[in-house]
């Protein structure tokens, strides 16, 4: 096979030695800045001011313009990063995002508009947030939206309060709400946020929602189910219409997890499925960078019984074709101070305008055949607890390498970072031992994802005890994870 | 929990009995000492934190009661009978490192009194949990 591209490494740019810190770089007196030579006399703050006004010296580090470049510099070439290979954490849809979205997002018309502006002042800004909710709701089939969640568990929530607000308003008291045991740890966590119990339900053989077990838990008291389809084992929920049936049928809601929604772009609708809410994570699908703690943004899109609920306001079309703000008739109010986080909005405008209908349709498919790709060959190196079809990410288990070799998903984790990969999600979803969860995504070319597999393999093959000392390439080794979590200590000068 | 591991090198006493969410339960007299399985802290990883139970807390069999979380997950302890929490591991706070060094001994959670002994009849006794964890 001739190789083009893929065989690239980031491990000579991540270096060697690890970077020492700020403080330890500090030199006393040193300044970025130094002032010119001038005839106005120094004067020593101590002379000048009361001595009980004159606070105790800072601790700050003390550090040359020059010498503060090149440390953080150094530090960004260490960080493994999308932009530099590479990125397979499955559920995260850690996708490179086009350069094209970076200029939008710096459009001086976009990014010097203050919030506050009025309508009438910003209507290119309205008539972007509008375009952006109608192909949300388009791809999503649902009726409305609210752009303002600034994050994806600050949509669930949203979406939860909404549920409530639905029920409150037909006179129910609804207190549980339904989740399966392969669900992101954000829903229960967001279901306790919003004054519901969680019921959980077990997953099958198949790795598919038990949909006997769940019909055996709904009742009078249920608001409604969350669902990720495809699950976080990567497989598509094929009961699903069966499902929305069950659930409606006892007068609940069905909640669309949206952080696998790259699998099913232009290809099926959750709306189509029976689902009622549905949020978005465009720091997943649609080009926002993430990963570096945000921002992201986490749209709530709705059926059209619910649209009346959303948070306000929201940008509308008037009749003589201005854009306003509008808040919706029995809003819940407001989730976010502003109007969200809009320009990681814009970006992923222009994200969808870049592909439109059938480049989104191929982003799914990329997405899925790269990912059923890397199951496909893997297999007879790791184990696959659910071998089937699977969407745009796929689980497979170190459990075999754990029992002959003593080697765990956490050693091939740490292992794949001296491969020059990022490595995939472990532990997780809950209910596969060893699990490795492998999300390559669709912006990695046929040759990335096969020297990714091949690595993968090659740690199979040569699985051994001296693993659990990797990475012993790179500049930080094997991090103390359970000291960390034991005995916390986040500042430098208390390090022992 | 995980499934299956190297079985053959999990710990599983004689004189305990077990709960299909992998605690143990060694009966004194009309009380219960608790904690997880050698098999639970193994399949957690390294443990981080132990929310230890309030002693006077009533606790309902088969209901959650208190949190155990390693580097991994957060996983939930539940309750093997019904009673009430009379003597916990305070330790624990300090030392949650104690449920992987020694789960069947400083590793003890909590003690809890029994409302109905017939409740322990119910729990596995270690050729069955033996039989659980191999599945």
């Amino acid at each position: 096979m001739t190789i083009a591209g893929g065989r690239a490494t980031s491990i000579p740019l991540m270096g060697r030695d690890e970077e020492p810190t700020i403080f330890e770089l500090s030199a006393p007196g040193r300044s970025a800045a130094r002032f010119r030579d001038q005839d106005l006399p120094e004067w020593s703050a101590h002379e000048l001011v009361p001595a009980d006004l004159v606070s105790e010296p800072l601790h700050l580090s003390e550090a040359s313009e020059r010498d503060v470049v090149g440390h953080f510099t150094r530090l960004s070439h260490r960080q493994y990063s999308v932009d530099l290979g590479a990125y397979p954490l499955g559920s995260c849809t850690m996708k490179y995002n086009p350069k094209l979205c970076d200029d939008v997002a710096s459009l001086p018309g976009l990014a010097n508009v203050h919030p506050a502006a009025p309508a009438h002042l910003t209507q290119g800004w309205l008539e972007l947030l509008v375009g952006l909710g109608d192909a949300l709701c388009e791809v999503t089939g649902m009726k409305a939206i609210t752009l303002q969640p600034p994050a994806g568990a600050a949509g669930e929530l949203t979406g939860l309060l909404l549920m409530r607000a639905w029920h409150e308003a037909q006179g129910r008291q609804r207190t549980k709400v339904i989740i399966p045991d392969s669900a992101h740890g954000t829903n229960p966590a967001s279901v306790t946020l919003g004054g519901y119990d969680t019921v959980t339900v077990p997953s099958d053989e198949r790795g598919l929602v038990d949909l006997e077990a769940l019909k055996a838990v709904l009742d009078e008291d249920v608001a409604g189910i969350m669902l990720t389809n495809p699950n976080t084992l990567g497989l598509f929920e094929e009961e699903i219409v069966e499902i929305a049936a069950a659930v409606h049928e006892v007068g609940g809601l069905l909640y669309y997890d949206g952080a696998n929604l790259n699998a099913i772009l232009g290809v099926t609708r959750p709306g189509d499925m029976g689902f009622d809410i549905v949020h978005m994570n465009l720091h997943k699908t649609f080009a926002v960078p993430h990963g570096g703690g945000g921002p992201g943004a986490g749209p709530v899109a709705v059926s059209e019984r619910l649209a009346a609920y959303l948070p306000g306001p929201v940008p509308v079309r008037t009749g003589d074709g201005t854009y306003a703000w509008s808040t919706p008739e029995r809003s819940i109010g407001r989730v976010h101070g502003w109007h969200g986080n809009t320009l990681a909005l814009a970006r992923a405008w222009s994200y969808i305008l870049l592909n439109g209908g059938d480049g989104l349709r191929r982003v799914a498919e990329g997405a899925v055949l790269n990912a059923n790709w890397v199951r496909e060959q893997l297999r007879g190196h790791y184990d696959i607890p659910f071998d089937r079809p699977n969407m745009h990410e796929c689980v497979v288990s170190a459990r075999n390498l754990k029992k002959a070799h003593g080697v765990k998903a956490l050693d091939v984790a740490k292992r794949l970072l001296e491969e020059g990969f990022h490595s995939p999600t472990v532990y997780f979803p809950l209910i596969v031992e060893e699990a490795l969860m492998i999300e390559p995504t669709e912006t990695e070319s046929p040759q990335t994802v096969a020297a990714l597999v091949e690595a993968l393999i090659r740690i199979a093959e040569g699985a051994s005890e001296a693993d659990r000392e990797a990475p012993r390439t790179t500049p930080v080794r094997r991090v103390d994870e359970a000291r960390a979590a034991r005995q916390l200590i986040p500042t430098f000068d208390a390090r022992p | 929990m995980e499934g299956s591991g190297n079985v053959a090198a999990v710990n599983v006493p004689d004189d305990l009995r077990y709960t299909t969410d992998h605690e143990w339960v060694r009966q004194e007299g009309d009380r219960v000492r608790i904690g997880i399985t050698d098999y639970a802290q193994d399949a957690l990883g390294d443990v981080v934190f132990v929310q230890v139970p309030t002693v006077g807390a009533p606790v309902t069999a088969g209901a959650s009661f208190s949190e155990v979380e390693s580097t991994k997950s957060v996983s939930d302890i539940y309750a093997p009978v019904t009673g009430e929490v009379v003597e916990v591991n305070d330790d624990l706070t300090d030392t949650p490192e104690r449920l992987n060094e020694d789960p069947y001994g400083e590793g003890w959670i909590c003690v809890l009194s029994v409302g109905d002994a017939a409740e322990l009849d119910g729990l596995l006794d270690a050729t069955a949990y033996r039989a659980l964890i191999d599945g």
